[in-house]
């Protein structure tokens, strides 16, 4: 129960975060998140004609609900929400999730622009899948278990991240594809007028962005149990140490948007099947030597 | 335990009525992903976490890939109308009433077995270990052969392969794709190769 609160506390404070430092770097007023906030549930509604309402609202709540699910397997210092035996193929399970909500969004506003947007997702999603899996599986290797506290406790000698560092810069660059943020933007890109988002007002529109700022705080906060120990280090306690971990490498997702341009979809499958793909395997046989 | 199971198999058998009565191919394709949920749900009833959540992760790519190409196939461009989900009526009545009747026959006629011993203390493990034992590494190599051979089969079907990207010796620097930004246009034989009623105006050829 207490842990539930401290979840949504941190996805909403992270998030809130990450959105203001986004704001920032993006040369607006860095309290520009909140002002939006208000903006958008006093906006009026726009209706497209003959849209699904009932898809719209499924595609629209299960985008940060999604998230939040994804976000019970992640310990947040000691004992995640939920300590599933299956964790990691949990999280992976819930994200995927995502796919179904903007491809629903796309498709229930009944518009050309939020349809290609939906399309584009899958695509890269099809892109980042492969190599985002067998990023994880690198991790389950590692530990010996599917448990995220299991991980966790497996980098007490030796973070993750130093002995699979593919596999992290792999995780990486599907975080960002999975939250569909900075370079992976595509399908919310604003050469589609926004995407899936184009014709989302007022609520709509804010349970959206709400949904992926929750999604990016997510996939960041899931690198910590991950490849980057967990709540361990020195001094601190271990929920300040996992928040501090989660921050910088949400921090450093964000400052990526404003430093990379924007991908397309078939040149990062060409890049992620051909590249990421190998790359992944490779260290999957390393780790698997090592733990051997 | 016995309610959750009862919850989600009315679910599960209630949205797979959906499937056949709503008139959307969106919402025929969602109406089975939540069936196949409430069946993954069921799955974590008994302690199967792995394959629970499995199914719950397939599904959901699956059914959106599905999608995609129940979609491109259909009739009325983007589907958007609303259609009818069923044909041959008859016929179709007629097949499922019959491996309805069978299925149900085989279950009270089959002898089910006693439980003999406890559930295992890691089923995902002893999963692993019943699926494929002494054969891991078998099963292993034969899983890298099946993702290159996905690879490969995608990568022989593109439309545009390498030699039209990177030219017939391969030496092009820059590939030749469409869209904005791509260099040097491409002959406008190349783009109306095979379909001459192609309408879509082409930004490389005014270009070009």
């Amino acid at each position: 129960m207490l842990e539930g609160a401290v979840l949504l506390l941190a996805l909403v404070g992270l998030g809130l975060s990450a959105a203001c430092l986004d704001a920032r770097l993006g040369g607006a007023q860095v309290g520009a998140p909140f002002g939006e906030v208000a903006r958008l549930l006093v906006q009026q509604r726009r209706r497209t004609l003959l849209r699904d309402t009932l898809l719209l609202r499924i595609g629209v709540i299960s985008l940060i609900v999604a998230p939040v699910l994804a976000g019970i397997v992640i310990p947040l210092g000691d004992a995640p929400v939920a300590d599933l035996a299956v964790g990691i193929v949990w999280f992976n399970a819930m994200e995927v999730c995502v796919w179904g909500s903007l491809w629903l969004t796309g498709w229930a506003v009944n518009s050309v622009y939020p349809l290609a947007g939906a399309y584009r997702l899958v695509a890269q999603g099809l892109a980042y899948e492969l190599p985002h899996m067998f990023a994880l599986i690198t991790v389950a290797l590692g530990a010996g278990s599917l448990r995220m506290g299991d991980a966790v406790q497996a980098q007490q000698g030796l973070w993750f991240v130093v002995w699979m560092p593919i596999a992290f810069l792999i995780y990486l660059v599907s975080a960002l594809a999975m939250a569909f943020w900075g370079p992976m933007s595509q399908p919310v890109g604003t050469d589609l007028a926004g995407g899936v988002r184009a014709e989302l007002s007022g609520p709509d529109r804010l349970l959206f962005q709400a949904g992926r700022y929750a999604l990016l705080v997510v996939a960041a906060a899931a690198a910590v149990p991950l490849f980057l120990g967990g709540g361990a280090g020195p001094v601190l306690p271990s929920w300040l140490w996992v928040l501090v971990k989660t921050a910088a490498v949400l921090g450093l997702l964000v400052w990526v948007r404003h430093r990379v341009p924007a991908i397309r979809m078939d040149r990062f499958t060409q890049a992620s099947w051909l590249v990421l793909i190998p790359l992944s395997l490779v260290q999957l046989l390393v780790v698997g030597i090592v733990v051997l | 335990m016995a309610v959750a199971f009862w919850i989600l198999a009315v679910v599960s058998v209630a949205a797979g009525i959906v499937v056949f009565v709503v008139d959307s191919m969106a919402r025929a394709t969602f109406a089975l992903l939540a069936s196949l949920l409430a069946v993954g749900a069921a799955f974590l009833l008994i302690d199967l976490e792995y394959l629970g959540v499995l199914i719950i992760l397939m599904m959901v790519m699956e059914m959106l890939i599905m999608a995609v190409f129940m979609i491109m196939y259909m009739m009325n461009p983007a589907g958007l109308m609303p259609m009818k989900m069923v044909h041959n009526n008859r016929g179709a009545v007629i097949i499922s009433g019959a491996v309805f009747v069978l299925l149900t026959a085989g279950i009270f006629l089959t002898s089910w077995p006693q439980r003999r011993g406890e559930p295992p203390a890691d089923p995902t493990r002893e999963l692993g270990m019943a699926i494929m034992g002494s054969k891991m590494l078998v099963m292993m190599v034969i899983g890298v052969a099946i993702l290159a051979t996905m690879i490969s089969t995608v990568v022989l079907a593109t439309h545009r392969g390498r030699y039209d990207r990177y030219g017939e010796d391969l030496k092009r620097r820059r590939p030749l794709d469409p869209g904005p930004g791509q260099g040097p246009g491409l002959p406008a034989a190349e783009h109306h190769h095979g379909h001459g009623s192609c309408g879509s105006p082409d930004p490389r050829e005014e270009s070009g």
